[in-house]
Formats: C-alpha cells, structure tokens, sequence
C-alpha cells in the first residue's frame, strides 16, 4: 500500500470539503468541516450518533446541498446535485438503510438505472460482474431475489453496484451495524481489497474497534464538528490501544471553551437512606427492531441522580419504557419507596409518583394539534377539578395552564396555541411542568436535551437539579456523556440492553466511563 | 327454460361478457401500471367518464370510431395531468386527489351533456365488427370471441405487451422500483417523479380509451353517470392481480360475464327480482375479494408521495 500511496495521482484528493455547513430547523447538523478523502485510503468518519455523519453523506451523495463552503471534485469546485451527478462523478453510497428493491433480483437491481428505451442489457451485466468478482473474491447471486438475501449478501450488492457503476469513491454508511461479527470481517477484509485497487473510500462508523481495525485515516466528528484527525502517518506509527485511546480523548474529552462546562456542586447523598427506587434483575424480550433488557440492577436514592450512559439505540428507550409500564418486563422487580410496582398499569405508577419524560416530545409526549393548556393536563384528562363530569372546566384549565406558563417560562404566544407550533425547547418546558407536578418523587429523563439550542439545554438541566435537590430520586438518560458527567452523582453505562457497569462521578470518570461504552473494563 | 342454454343465447352471453370486460380490462391494466410505480390512482373512474364523453363527442361529431377513441384516451390524459401535478409533483394525498377527480367528473360530464344534447341521447350508428375469418365460424365461441370490433384484439394484445413491458424492458424495472423502493431508483439516478408521472398518464390514456370503448362500442351512446364504477372494478382487479397483467384479463373476463349475464338473464325472462340479478357483478367482487384479497400484495410505497432525502 505504500508504494501505491507515494505515486502522485495518489496524493491527490478525490473529493474535499471546505468550511461546508449545513443546517437543518433548529439545529446545525455540519458546522464548518474541512474533509479530504484520497484514493488507496480508508477514509473513516467516526461519530456518535447526531454527530451529523449522515448529514455529510447526504450532502457527498447529492440528497442535500450544503448551506456554505464548498466541495471540490478533482480540485475543481462542484455542485453535486442529484444523485445521479454524484453517480456520474464517480461518488457511490452504500446507504444505511438497504437501497435494493426487495421484489426484484439482484441483477435487475443492478441493471436500474439504464436509459429507459434501452432493454436491461443482461449479459453484458453478467460479464461485467464476474470481473468485478473474480478480483475481489466475492460470490455474488444475480439471478436471486433481493428479498432472499442476508444483510451481509445484500449490502456486498451494494458494494458492486457502486463498482458496477465505476466509481472512485465508495462511501459506506454504517455498513456495519446489521453485519455478524463474521460479515463485519468480511467487509473489511473486502475494503482493504478495493483501496488496494486504488479506490477511496469514507467508512462511517462508530465503532471505535472498526475504526481502528479497518480505517487508514480517521476524522472524528462530534455535534456537527469535526474534533480532530489522524492522518495515515500517524495511524501507522501508533499502536491500536494509542489509536483507540487518542479517539476517546477526541469523543469524550473536554473542549475547551465548552460553553456548557458547569462545576458540578458536590452534594452529599445519605448513603443509609432507602432508596425511592430499586430496580432489580429486570428483563425485557427483544422485539424485531428494539434489544432487550437484561440484569438491569440498580437504586437511587431521595436527591440522586443517577446517570444512564451509552450509544444510542442500546436499549435505553427500552429501559425507560419498562420502568414506566409502557413496555412489559418479563421478570425483575421494580419498587417504589419499597412497594413492588412492577404489576401496575402505567396510570397507577403515576399515580405512586413515577413519572416520565419522553425523548419522542411531539409523538407520544404532547398531541402536536390540541392546545398548549391542554396538553399540561393530558394525563389527567376526565379527572376534577379540571373535568367535571366528563366535562371540561375551561376555567379552571385556563387558570392553572397560566400558571404553569408563568412558572416554567413557557414562550408560547396563547394558551391556545397548538403545542407543536412551540419550538422544541418550550414543547420540553411543557413536558417538564406537566410531568414535575405535584406528587412526583421519581422522574426518569430520556434525553431531556436532545436538539435543544444552549439556552434551553441549560434551563433544562437546571430543572433537572432543582428536582433532585427537592428529595427526588432521579434518573438521567442520555447519550450526552459531558451532560451526564456535569449532573450524576452515579453513571450506569448501558450497552446491548445490559448496564455493563456503573461509576461514581469522580475524577476519572470521564475516562472509566468511555472505556465502558466502547465495551472495555472500566 | 330451455332456451337459456341454447347455442344463441350462450354465444350472445358471451359476446355481452367480452364487450363488458374490455373497459374493466383497459381501466385494471391501467391501474395496475400506476399502483406499480406507487400511486393509488382513485381518480380511474373520472379519467373513464372524461374518455366516455369526449370519445362520445369525437365520433358523434367526427363520425370516426377511431377518432372518437383518440379523444377519449386525450380526455383521459386530460384529467390523469392533473392528478400527476397534484399527486406525484406536489406530493398532495392521492386517496383526496382521486375521489375529488371523480367527483367533479362525474358532475362537469353530465353538465356538458345536458348542456349539448339537453335530453336526448342521440346514438352512434353500430360499431364495425372484425370477423376473424375460420375461428369465427366455430360453434359459441366463433361468434362469442371473434367477430368484435378491431379494438378488443388490440386491448388482448396489450395484455401481453404489457406483461413483456413488466418482465423484460428497463422502463418495467423502473415502475415497479418506483413503486416498491422509490428512494433506490432516486439514488440509481433515475427520476422518481418522472416514472411516476409516466405511469399516471399512461393510465390516464387507457382509462380514457376504455371508457370512449364503453359509450361507443359498448352502449353507443353517452348518458351521465355511463361508467357506473368501472374505473372501482378496474381498481379491484388490478389489487387482485398482484402485479400481472394476465390475471387482469381473467378477472375482466369473469366480470364481464357477470355483468353479461344480468342483460342476459333478464332478456330470457328469468323469473328473478331484477334487483337481485343486478346485484350478481358486485357479489362477484366481494366473493373475490373474500377469497383472494388476503392474498393480494401491494407495492410498498403505493400512495406514498416521494420526497428525497426527506427528514
């Protein structure tokens, strides 16, 4: 590979992004990154999630145009417009989400995309293929349904597809996270093949193991920025744990001017105190497209909080569900000042005084067309004083709904208005007040700030503290691992629907708790 | 009795099963190319009333069949244009789109109509059959399935066509991607919303030809309301169909001989309510639906608008 990596053509970059910046309502997705992507070179862009990676391939593919800065293409600054021009400059995406018709073969698969006069030219696809093939040493099925196919098989489609096409820079979108540990292999073994073929090619991933198994360079992203590069020399010159410990510093570590940095102030939790909650042994059934929950153990006592870290998706939802009575556990006990409540109904844990703030703010958490005032009162619809008789008091809702307004610093331009016009800070605020309400004594946070702006980040975790200095027990879940580490007394560390550890919020934190997630000994 | 089984009446059963299948037959090929490529097209009926009464008004005036099959399928297209700018352009809802077309269909025809003809139907004098010569002197059949007008072999004809267009062309590809993965055929770099569009028209134009071949053929006539849910039955049929244009003609056909046979069973003077023998074609629909619906596969993304990159 050096020798390949020292001729000039190959020095040269493909693709590179400049200052580029992409914004979405609410949220800025791509904040000025600078990217360069060179043939013979396995480009891994690694991030958690939201730190803006699909945003990046949408824009490399042509699905979205970014807001400023530029892209070149062979040095020359390029719109990539649709995806078909990202095609015809050679720029070719193996997608997250599988891009095969179920219903058609793999090789009329292949064939889309033809001039639509032209009959799908068959047997030059057959020979094309077996070119490609035969020098990559993949075994491919033309003449199978898609809908037949393993995940592995299906995505080694894609990959063709793109070679098919002749492209020069191969992007591949979390192409890992539907593989066997065996595929994964097998796709890394097939990436080193193809940069030997002097392709480029941009892996994401956040799988740090990946990243530095398979990768040549990797540029690590973090909320929309890119935090920081290790360039191919480096790369070889480091061992895999210096490589693995440099990116933890990259993901996990402090910036500097973090505007969010708080001293967190030391509280002292009476470790004799029974705890408000006691989770034992819980366990949840897997479902098609959610893990489950297994030996989920932990206390929190009055004025705790305890923190819940990991990558998202690892069963966190699950978690927080299961303990609200949303998602049926099969086995475990959950008690409640002492009382079991794992056989009640969701309205009767309420009731007990465990609430819930969803991370779904519009979907499950407020009905997006019914008005503000309204919503405060949601889960005490029919009840007095603010029904009667299976009639609304608009009166006394009007009243308390203003209150509520005036307490929590609710912008909304009426009690009228419906909830989803709010931004998402104040539809939070909403939540906030409606689940803190009287007779509260646990709250379980699920990503209270996700896509927030600053301020309303801030306020909310403010509400977050005032809560557990009132005696609450609370539990924070987030995939924020700097919010966690400014608010917890404790952080569990979730990962596969298991909490693989949990650490006292000390010194070393930061580090023990990383080393967690990525599925090492703390 | 007896004469309910005789040679003539059965070979004028199936004569009348024929000419009532070819507008159901035109209406489910046309349905089944645009829920292929994803659109749930509802406005069917009112592209069918639009064909019915500008194929009417082309050869009323023209004195042309084929003339008046040229206007209707333009009628067709007329409206099919408007429900792909709303539908696969804009992205409105189909199902909305499609009842609103009908409807106002159904109401500017019949205006039209009076405002022409006031209250008379005037009649087109009877269509040309082509007599197939030696399959037509068989016995039933011969004069059952060969002695139609020319069009009816064409629509046959495209049955198969249409089948070779599914299997075999890289446009059959396309549709049914659109249809079933549109954001693929989009990452393939071929235009979603075009395909879509292409398919929306092209049913438009066959909705249109099938209903001018209902008013000219069929009734020889135009009167308000001609279509009575044909374009329903055509999207019946091409739900059942699950994608093949074959089973589209044998689902026509065994409509046609229902509603064939309740003109038939009343001329013998069968001593049945006509109530419940007009009843028999929607019985035939529900008794299929009943045994074949639960088998019936959609496209995944049917009536779906597509927006790329949509978030």
């Amino acid at each position: 590979m050096s020798s390949l990596s020292s001729s000039p053509a190959f020095n040269r970059d493909i693709v590179a992004l400049e200052g580029v910046t992409k914004r979405f309502p609410g949220i800025v997705a791509n904040d000025s990154i600078d990217l360069s992507i060179r043939p013979g070179e396995v480009h891994v862009l690694l991030g958690e999630n939201g730190a803006g990676k699909s945003t990046l391939i949408g824009m490399l593919s042509g699905l979205q145009q970014p807001d400023e800065g530029r892209i070149l293409v062979d040095g020359k600054p390029s719109r990539i417009t649709s995806p078909r021009h990202a095609l015809a400059l050679g720029i070719g995406t193996v997608f997250q989400h599988m891009m095969l018709v179920p219903t058609l073969t793999v090789a009329e698969n292949l064939l889309l995309g033809g001039p639509w006069w032209q009959r799908p030219r068959t047997e030059e696809l057959e020979a094309r293929v077996a070119e490609i093939t035969g020098s990559l040493g993949i075994t491919v099925k033309l003449h199978a349904k898609v809908s037949e196919l393993s995940l592995g098989e299906q995505q080694q489609v894609e990959i063709l597809r793109a070679m098919v096409r002749n492209s020069r820079l191969l992007i591949l979108d979390e192409s890992t996270s539907m593989l066997t540990p065996k595929g994964i292999e097998e796709l890394g073994a097939l990436m080193r093949r193809l940069v030997e073929q002097g392709l480029a090619i941009v892996f994401i991933t956040h799988k740090l193991k990946e990243a530095a198994a398979f990768g040549d360079r990797i540029s690590v992203l973090k909320l929309g920025r890119k935090v920081g590069e290790i360039p191919p020399e480096r790369f070889r010159a480091l061992g895999e744990q210096e490589i693995i410990s440099e990116i933890v510093e990259l993901m996990f570590g402090r910036q500097k001017d973090d505007p969010e940095a708080v001293e967190r102030p030391v509280r002292a939790v009476d470790a004799q105190v029974t705890p408000l909650l006691q989770v034992a042994d819980l366990r949840v059934a897997p479902t098609d497209n959610a893990p489950g929950l297994s030996s989920i153990s932990f206390d929190i006592r009055p004025g705790e909080i305890l923190g819940i870290a990991g990558i998202d998706g690892n069963g966190q939802k699950q978690l927080a569900e299961a303990l609200a009575g949303q998602r049926a556990a099969t086995s475990g006990s959950v008690r409640l000042e002492g009382a079991a409540i794992e056989a009640l109904s969701v309205g009767e844990r309420r009731q007990r005084g465990l609430r819930y703030l969803t991370d779904d703010r519009l979907g499950e958490g407020t009905v997006g067309t019914f008005p503000v005032s309204i919503n405060f009162f949601l889960k005490q619809v029919g009840a007095a004083p603010l029904w009667r008789s299976g009639v609304e008091q608009r009166g006394e809702i009007d009243k308390r709904a203003a209150e509520l307004v005036r307490e929590y610093d609710v912008r909304t331009p009426s009690l009228k208005t419906p909830v989803a016009r709010l931004s998402g800070g104040n539809i939070q605020k909403v939540l906030l007040a409606r689940e803190l309400a009287e007779g509260a004594k646990v709250v379980i946070f699920n990503k209270p700030t996700y896509g927030l702006d600053l301020a309303n980040t801030l306020a909310s975790r403010q509400r977050i503290r005032d809560t557990a200095a009132r005696g609450l027990a609370v539990l924070l879940i987030s995939t924020d691992l700097e919010e966690l580490l400014s608010m917890c007394d404790r952080i569990a560390v979730i990962a596969n629907g298991e909490l693989v550890g949990t650490v006292e919020n000390a010194e070393d934190a930061r580090t023990r708790v990383g080393r967690l997630m990525i599925g090492l000994a703390a | 009795m007896t004469g309910l089984f005789s040679e003539v009446f059965l070979s004028a059963l199936l004569f009348g099963a024929v000419t009532a299948a070819i507008p159901l037959l035109l209406a489910g090929l046309g349905e089944q190319m645009s829920e292929k490529a994803g659109v749930l097209n509802i406005g069917i009926e009112g592209m069918m009333l639009a064909g019915a009464y500008l194929g009417f008004v082309g050869a009323f005036y023209s004195g042309s069949l084929w003339l008046g099959f040229l206007t209707g399928a333009a009628g067709g297209i007329a409206v099919a244009l408007v429900m792909a700018l709303l539908c696969v352009r804009i992205g409105l809802n189909q199902i909305v789109i499609g009842i609103a077309l009908t409807l106002g269909l159904e109401g500017l025809t019949a205006l039209l109509h009076h405002f022409q003809f006031s209250r008379s139907y005037p009649r087109l004098p009877a269509a040309d059959a082509t007599v197939i010569p030696l399959l037509s002197d068989i016995p039933v059949i011969g004069p059952a399935f060969f002695k139609h007008h020319l069009i009816v072999y064409l629509a046959v004809a495209l049955v198969f066509g249409m089948s070779y267009l599914y299997r075999r062309t890289q446009l059959g590809l396309n549709l049914q991607a659109a249809g079933d993965k549109p954001a693929a055929l989009d990452v393939a770099g071929i235009d979603v919303v075009r395909t879509r569009t292409i398919a929306v028209l092209t049913t438009g134009a066959l909705a249109g030809l099938g209903g001018a071949y209902l008013a000219n053929v069929g009734a020889g006539l135009f009167i308000p309301f001609i279509t009575n849910g044909a374009g329903f039955l055509g999207i019946v049929l091409a739900m059942l169909a699950r994608g093949r244009p074959v089973w589209v003609l044998f689902g026509a056909l065994l409509f046609g001989v229902c509603l064939s046979l309740t003109t038939a069973m009343q001329v013998a003077g069968v001593n049945i309510p006509t109530d419940v023998i007009q009843m028999l074609p929607f019985l035939a629909v529900m008794i299929m639906l009943v045994l074949f619906g639960r088998r019936a596969s959609l496209p995944a993304a049917l009536g779906i608008p597509y927006e790329r990159g949509a978030r």
